[in-house]
C-alpha cells in the first residue's frame, strides 16, 4: 500500500526481501545501507537474535530523490526466513509494494527455496495478493560459491511469471541494486496504472 | 491490491496536525506521533530532536501488528492499547478508526490517567479526519477526470532512471 502524502508531497513504498534462511536478505540490505551516501538514508534496524538471525525483521528507509516533486522514500524490510517464523513474516507482508525473492543459489537449499516461494504466495493470498500482479524480481544470491546450480535450472523451477531476475553475490553487492532498482521501477511503474 | 492506497490531502493534513498539537498540550505529553499500520509516518508534534521517526513509526507498527497476532491467537479481536513504562519516559499506542496508530511519549510530567482521557478525545477528531479523507479519495478515485492530474501518470523511465543515477 502506497502512501502518498500531498501536503508533504512524499511518496512512500514498501518492498519486502523474502526467501529461505541465510539466503542473504539481510546482507542484502546492509550492502545497500553501506553504499548509500548518509543523506539518503535512515537507520538500519534489525530485530536479530544473538547469533544474528533475524527474529522479526530488518528495516531501511531509503530516500531516492524527488520524482515530478514528489520525495520518493522507499522502506526496505526483510522477513525471518526460518521456516518457524511463519506468524512474523505475514505480519510483515502487510501493505506490501514490492516484493524480491532472494534465492540461495546452492544446490542443497534448492528445496528450500521452492518451500519458502510457495510460502510467499500462501501468505500473499492470504493478505489478498497475487503474486501474479504485485511487483516481483527473482534474485540467485552466492552465485560465486562452488556449489551453486546453474542460473537456468533456477530459474525453471523458480520462475512465476517471467519476473526480472539476477545473479547476484550479495556479499561484495554484485546484482544487489539491480535488483532493488528493478522493483522499484515496476512499484513506480504502478502508480501510473492507478 | 488488498488495500487502497492512503492518500493524505491538504486540508486533513492540517487537521490531523491540530489534533496532535492540542493532544501533546492538553495531556502534557513529550512527543505524539501518528503512524499508519504498515510502518508509514503521518504527523508528528512534540520535541523530536534527538528522535530516530522513521524507525519509530516501523517499529511501533511491528508492535503493534505482532500485539494483533497474539490477540488473535487467543480469539481476541485486538488490543486496541498498548502501554510501555520505562523509568523516565512511557509510551501509550492506540489504534484509531482500526487503521492508524497513536503514539503518545510522555514523562513524570504527566499520567497514565490523563493521558488516556485525552487521548481517547482526540481519537474521536481523528476518526471523523480520516472517514473524511477516506471519503475524499474514493470520490477522487471515481472521479475520472482527476486521474490525468495524476502527477504519477507522467512519470517516464528516464524519471525512475534518474532516481538511481548516483
Amino acid at each position: 500500500m502506497t502512501f502518498i502524502n500531498y501536503a508533504a508531497r512524499e511518496i512512500n513504498c514498501k518492498i519486502v526481501y523474502y526467501g529461505p534462511g541465510l539466503c542473504g536478505k539481510t546482507t542484502n540490505l546492509q550492502w545497500i545501507y553501506d553504499k548509500t551516501n548518509p543523506q539518503a538514508k535512515g537507520k538500519l534496524i534489525s530485530l536479530a537474535t544473538e547469533t544474528d538471525r533475524t527474529l522479526f525483521f530488518d528495516f531501511l528507509p531509503l530516500d531516492l530523490g524527488t520524482v515530478r516533486g514528489f520525495k520518493t522514500r522507499f522502506h526496505l524490510y526483510t522477513v525471518p526466513g526460518q521456516v518457524f517464523y511463519d506468524a512474523s513474516r505475514k505480519l510483515i507482508l502487510k501493505g506490501v509494494d514490492g516484493v524480491i525473492f532472494v534465492a540461495d543459489s546452492q544446490e542443497a537449499r534448492m528445496e528450500a527455496n521452492v518451500e519458502s516461494l510457495a510460502n510467499l504466495e500462501k501468505n500473499l493470498k492470504e493478505q489478498g495478493y497475487d503474486l501474479k500482479n504485485v511487483p516481483y524480481a527473482l534474485q540467485f544470491n552466492k552465485r560465486d560459491l562452488p556449489t551453486a546450480l546453474p542460473a537456468e535450472e533456477m530459474y525453471r523451477q523458480l520462475n512465476v511469471k517471467g519476473e526480472p531476475t539476477f545473479e547476484a553475490i550479495a556479499m561484495n553487492g554484485t546484482g544487489v541494486f539491480d535488483t532493488l532498482k528493478a522493483v522499484a521501477k515496476l512499484v513506480l511503474n504502478e502508480l501510473k496504472k492507478k | 491490491m488488498a488495500t487502497p492506497d492512503l492518500v493524505m490531502y491538504e486540508e486533513e493534513y492540517q487537521q490531523i496536525k491540530d489534533t496532535l498539537q492540542r493532544l501533546q498540550v492538553d495531556s502534557n505529553a513529550k512527543i505524539v506521533f501518528l503512524v499508519d499500520k504498515n510502518g508509514q509516518q503521518i504527523a508528528t508534534h512534540g520535541d523530536m530532536k534527538g528522535v530516530d521517526a522513521t524507525s519509530l513509526a516501523s517499529l511501533t507498527a511491528g508492535n503493534v501488528a505482532a500485539t494483533d497476532g497474539l490477540a488473535k491467537l487467543i480469539g481476541e479481536k485486538e488490543f486496541s492499547i498498548l502501554f510501555h513504562e520505562g523509568e523516565k519516559d512511557n509510551i501509550h499506542i492506540s489504534l484509531v478508526a482500526q487503521r492508524v496508530i497513536l503514539v503518545v511519549i510522555f514523562d513524570e510530567k504527566s499520567s497514565l490517567g490523563l493521558v488516556r482521557l485525552r487521548v481517547k478525545k482526540a481519537s474521536q477528531e481523528l476518526e471523523r479526519t480520516f472517514e473524511q479523507l477516506l471519503k475524499k479519495a474514493e470520490a477522487d478515485r471515481g472521479n475520472m477526470a482527476n486521474r490525468f492530474d495524476s502527477p504519477f501518470a507522467e512519470i517516464t523511465d528516464e524519471d525512475i532512471d534518474s532516481l538511481f543515477s548516483e
